[in-house]
């Protein structure tokens, strides 16, 4: 079954003259590890920000588990986990509260006003989830307190308590140290069944991925497994991206 | 269903109380600036305003300022989605299950859960500088009202003006005459056409009319306090408040859907 699908996906922000994405298709099957690369402003975020319901496409269609993205938005974000580019936290609430606050917009556990009153359950998961990012030492400290690197593991362990079946993660290791980074990677290949949708700078993590899409100008340029890129361009991932690139003109 | 949005709204509201108590100087100025103007600008008022219109000047200054202070603070934090929004929080609300209504829901309710405390405040010092408390389930009613028209207002802020910066200077645009023609500190009375006109459009002066209505009722100071028709100021307030829940709502998401 296929976790992701999109077909002709075309986005024009208002006011703009080019598309941002200019009739994207590709496919992402259940538990796949599918890596979106691009220089800036090739359209990545646009993409996932469709994909995830938060833009409307002008255009085209897109399908999560087999829901429309915007003909079924609410029973798609039940079924994805998102953690955005830039910080998305509340800096006045506690590292829980902001799990807690997420965890009952979810609909994963009932409202109740205090870590102590909320399920064993929930106090359970989230206290395994922060002692696998290593940050169960500042799970009641407030967000305002705690290091870049250590807000984002709180974003990951937010994203991933609904157990969602499609993660997105938008750059999502920007500021983690090498060794959480590696935890994080560890995590999420033994979750068996999770759909990964990264979008990354990091070509190392790229290559860990099942299938690359490479997008420049708001187009695929290039789709298939790492390996598969790396024997067609020769070198590194690395080199065979630059070369993509190059040959399409776009910027590096 | 309707217990997990019900519990959304909760949450939503849950966060915008812990904000203001976690918020000191917030909460330090929401106090002073209504106890400040009732006491101060109505002692000031005593022998000029109080007066020519035989009441006094503090209570009155009381009956106007407190619905006021709760129009304007429930409309500010309502502007403050425009900074979730900035610091990306907002995009965080918008892909959970929740319907945007509930989101919207638990905004109104926490925003007006902080103003209400911060009014049971205020009548508390009002009371010290002499002012007869009156309560009754009416007068909370009506405070409940100023509360979700404030919301509404600022819901509507939000909607059409995209950036922070934007927002609150418009805000403040759109604040600081109402203090002045919705006779919140003097009842409006003899002005020219033309300040008629804008301070009928004003939705605080029928907030403050509604509340000295039920305030002074059955008292002797009723006719020189309230200026305007009970029954059209019920129907002023539940229009402006439905219109702009309603309009601010929808146009709200639907500029965070098609940016």
């Amino acid at each position: 079954m296929l976790a992701i699908e999109v077909d002709e996906l075309v986005k024009r922000y208002r006011g703009a003259v080019d598309n941002a994405l200019d009739g994207v298709s590709f496919r992402v099957g259940e538990g796949e590890m599918f890596c979106l690369l691009g220089p800036n402003g090739a359209g990545k975020t646009t993409a996932a920000s469709i994909l995830t319901t938060t833009l409307a496409p002008t255009s085209g269609h897109a399908r999560i588990a087999g829901l429309d993205v915007v003909a079924d938005q609410a029973r798609v974000r039940r079924e994805i986990g998102i953690v955005f580019q830039q910080p998305s936290l509340d800096l006045n609430l506690t590292a829980e509260e902001n799990i807690r606050l997420h965890a009952v917009l979810y609909g994963c556990y009932p409202w109740r006003p205090s870590w102590r009153l909320m399920p064993a359950g929930y106090r359970r998961q989230v206290t395994e989830l922060a002692g696998l990012l290593g940050l169960d030492p500042w799970l009641h400290s407030p967000v305002r307190v705690l290091s870049g690197g250590t807000r984002r593991k709180l974003e990951i362990v937010r994203a991933l308590l609904p157990r969602p079946q499609v993660l997105f993660l938008d750059e999502p290791t920007t500021g983690l140290d090498p060794r959480s980074r590696r935890d994080l990677w560890a995590y999420l290949r033994a979750r068996h069944g999770l759909t990964v949708f990264l979008t990354t700078h990091y070509l190392e993590e790229a290559e860990t991925a099942d299938t690359v899409c490479v997008l420049a100008e708001g187009r695929v340029v290039e789709y298939g497994s790492p390996d598969s890129l790396k024997s067609f361009y020769g070198g590194s991932l690395e080199d065979a991206y630059l070369a993509l690139l190059a040959s399409h003109g776009g910027p590096v | 269903m309707i217990g997990f949005q019900l519990g959304g709204v909760a949450a939503i509201a849950q966060r915008d109380v812990l904000k203001l108590l976690r918020d000191r100087a917030r909460l330090a100025v929401n106090l002073a600036f209504p106890v400040l103007l009732i006491a101060g600008l109505g002692s000031v008022l005593g022998p000029t305003v109080g007066k020519v219109t035989g009441l006094n000047s503090v209570t009155l200054a009381f009956t106007g300022v407190l619905p006021a202070s709760l129009f304007q603070s429930v409309a500010a934090g309502m502007i403050s989605i425009v900074e979730d929004r900035e610091t990306d929080f907002a995009r965080v609300l918008f892909v959970t299950p929740i319907s945007r209504f509930a989101l919207i829901a638990g905004k109104v309710g926490g925003e007006s859960l902080v103003a209400l405390v911060q009014a049971g405040f205020v009548v508390v010092l009002a009371a010290v500088f002499g002012v007869p408390v009156r309560f009754s389930m009416v007068f909370v009613v009506v405070l409940l009202a100023c509360c979700l028209c404030g919301a509404g207002f600022g819901l509507v802020t939000v909607a059409a003006l995209p950036n922070q910066r934007s927002a609150m200077q418009v805000f403040q645009f759109l604040i600081i005459p109402q203090y002045l023609l919705a006779g919140v500190l003097v009842p409006l009375r003899g002005v020219s056409a033309w300040l008629g006109v804008v301070s009928a459009a004003m939705p605080l002066r029928y907030l403050v009319d509604l509340t000295r209505a039920v305030y002074y009722s059955g008292t002797s100071s009723y006719g020189e306090a309230v200026t305007g028709a009970l029954v059209g100021d019920v129907v002023l307030v539940v229009g402006f408040t439905a219109v702009f829940l309603l309009c601010g709502g929808l146009l709200f998401s639907y500029r965070e859907r098609s940016r």
